[in-house]
């Protein structure tokens, strides 16, 4: 393998790992904010069936 | 008006370290010159550098958080060091792989057991495991002490690794005393310290999305925990 190969394989390595944290962060966070609107969704469904339920 | 969510610090911080990354690249293969001796693979030793700044420098927030942990018991301050170990731990391995790159033309071999790569070596695998205690122990407290305890301990693995290339009999160059056969320039050392900043904010701007990340977990946990008790 040359050299030039080397110093290729090494940049190549840094944007590899740099993209996967990234990635992992991202797709962790996308899921969660996911999750989060869903629950959020559900508490206020469960707060106007209560609210509902009080007015009768 | 700002969406939730939103965060514009962030990402203007994310803006930048790619910005600044990118000069760095360009330095790197444009401006720095060829050296004398190892030839075009020396280029390496840019971003392999500042790699292992930014592994120690992640490994030492760990500690300065496991500190503030014992001495606060402020949850924030495990999740800075949780968070600090995930990007420390890819910055190290980082290190690890691009050096064994730059070894194999200049040395002759991948990977040799000299003492700083040895410690490298060991504290990659310290760290490995300060993931695995974390998973192993129950109670978000317990689990929070136990491992400011270990992020402390395992700190000694950083001074360790920097001065084992002076304590030691060791084949890996000094950049500071420009031992081990490396000629440093003054455009190399410009482009070094271009490097060193564009990971810096790098490892700032990945800090801030893996500590949101961390806070947006808790905020689940607490809206799970709400709709239980509804």
């Amino acid at each position: 393998m040359s050299n030039l190969l080397y110093l290729l394989c090494a940049y190549i390595v840094f944007w590899a790992l740099t993209f996967v944290l990234v990635f992992s962060i991202w797709v962790r966070q996308r899921r969660l904010e996911r999750e989060i609107a869903a629950l959020q969704a559900r508490l206020e469904e469960v707060g106007r069936g209560k609210g509902v339920a009080s007015e009768r | 008006m700002r969406e939730p969510g939103q965060d514009r610090l962030g990402i203007a911080l994310t803006g930048l370290s790619a910005v600044v990354l990118f000069v760095a690249l360009g330095m790197a293969f444009l401006y720095a010159p060829r050296e004398a001796t190892m030839g075009d693979v020396q280029r390496i030793f840019y971003f392999h550098v500042a790699s292992a700044w930014v592994g120690f420098f992640a490994f030492f927030v760990t500690f300065l958080a496991g500190v503030g942990y014992l001495a606060r018991g402020e949850r924030q301050w495990d999740i800075l060091a949780l968070s600090s170990v995930e990007i420390g731990l890819t910055f190290i391995a980082m290190t690890v792989v691009t050096g064994s790159l730059w070894a194999r033309p200049v040395w002759g071999t991948y990977w040799t057991w000299e003492p700083r790569l040895t410690i490298s070596a060991v504290q990659l695998l310290i760290y490995i495991a300060y993931g695995m205690l974390r998973a192993a122990i129950d109670g978000p407290r317990r689990k929070a002490r136990f491992a400011a305890v270990y992020g402390i301990v395992a700190f000694v693995t950083v001074p360790l690794s920097w001065f084992a290339i002076r304590w030691w009999r060791t084949i890996h160059p000094d950049i500071l005393t420009g031992g081990g056969g490396m000629a440093i320039t003054s455009r190399m050392v410009h482009t070094l310290l271009v490097s060193l900043a564009a990971f810096t904010l790098l490892y700032a701007s990945l800090l801030r999305q893996r500590v949101r990340l961390e806070r947006a977990t808790d905020a689940l946990a607490r809206l799970r925990a709400r709709i239980e008790t509804t």
